[in-house]
């Protein structure tokens, strides 16, 4: 009858040095939790309150958000290129320079930067655990976003009643599409907004809310960066 | 306009029984009243382009200046409102990673077609 070796480690104390060094287990000899270190905020290693410490000692949504934000560039990298290939391609339509109602759009860009402060407001308000600021700046920042929203409507309006419809023209195509799929996100950032302060309201908010906020807060500021480049390549330096 | 870089204080020990423990990551950033400096000036920023592009200038002038400024505008939010200046160097890895992608891949499209020689 053959030998059966027998564990070297008691069942006790479960071995964890081979999923240390495969980096899938924090090294609890050199990283041990401090008690009570997290009880209010959520784990800092990013688990949340409920959640488990990641070997990277980092949140996993927060690596998450910001990788999606990273291929975001890419999506709104090829719009821009896109539409700066075709800008001179306006037949049949008014030029760029004669559609473009440049005050209107330097104010609606004022007022998506100001929903940035607002958002980091709300985010700072959130980490001091002050959910009726939160709740406030919030909204706020959705009121905002919806009052941007409603300028690109408008603009959109009138430059249909000018002339340039989605399929007119090249020009119109790209532009279209690209401050297009800029405004649909910005309007799925107002419905994460809303929803994010509902859920606060009935204390719905599972794990860290401060990290929940802070994630939608990423979001909203890269859709808020986007427009940055938008209005300058788009609207301010002429084709 | 001087930034105030106090970091909000953590309402909670950060050590505990001699052991200090782990740097929450959002326990960082600026205070309130900083991230209202930070928004006026990204508020002259974008006053200051709207005026280059009604001043009329030469456009060896005008789209480097532009550029400049936008490039500014983009980095102050990633930094100080996205939190990347105070945050752990793998997020800004990973973001810069995406876009740097992503400016290489739409510069090596928009030679393909020629588009610099154009402009």
């Amino acid at each position: 009858m053959a030998d059966i070796a027998t564990p070297t480690t008691p069942a006790s104390e479960p071995d964890t040095t081979a999923a240390v060094a495969l980096g899938t287990e924090p090294d609890i000899h050199g990283m041990e939790p401090t008690p009570g270190a997290h009880d209010d905020h959520g784990d800092a290693h990013g688990g949340g309150e409920h959640g488990h410490a990641t070997s990277t000692g980092l949140s996993n949504n927060k690596l998450a958000m910001w990788m999606f934000l990273g291929s975001e560039c890419l999506l709104f990298g090829g719009l821009i290129s896109t539409y700066m290939l075709y800008r001179g391609r306006h037949e049949g339509s008014p030029s760029p320079s004669q559609l473009y109602n440049i005050p209107l759009t330097s104010v609606s860009s004022f007022v998506l930067l100001m929903s940035s402060l607002t958002m980091v407001l709300a985010v700072s308000a959130a980490q001091r655990h002050d959910d009726r600021n939160t709740t406030t700046w919030l909204t706020v920042t959705a009121l905002l976003g919806a009052t941007f929203v409603g300028a690109q409507v408008f603009e959109f309006t009138e430059f249909y009643h000018e002339g340039l419809g989605f399929t007119t023209n090249l020009f119109g195509s790209s532009f279209f599409t690209l401050t297009g799929f800029h405004g649909v996100h910005v309007t799925v950032g107002i419905i994460m907004l809303m929803a994010l302060v509902g859920m606060i309201n009935r204390g719905k908010i599972p794990g860290n809310k401060a990290e929940v906020v802070e994630m939608i807060g990423l979001y909203w500021h890269f859709v808020d960066i986007v427009w940055i480049i938008i209005f300058t390549l788009v609207y301010l330096i002429p084709s | 306009m001087s930034i105030d870089h106090t970091i909000d204080p953590p309402d909670h020990a950060e050590v505990t029984q001699g052991v200090p423990a782990p740097v929450s990551e959002h326990e960082h950033g600026l205070t309130d009243m900083g991230y209202v400096k930070v928004a006026v000036i990204l508020a002259v920023m974008t006053g200051l382009e709207v005026t280059l592009s009604y001043a009329g200038l030469p456009g060896n002038v005008f789209m480097p200046a532009l550029l400049i400024l936008m490039a500014a505008k983009f980095w102050t939010v990633v930094s100080y409102f996205m939190h990347l200046k105070f945050d752990n160097p793998i997020f800004t890895k990973l973001f810069y990673s995406g876009l740097f992608l992503a400016l290489f891949v739409f510069t090596v499209v928009l030679l393909t077609f020629r588009f610099f020689d154009r402009s």
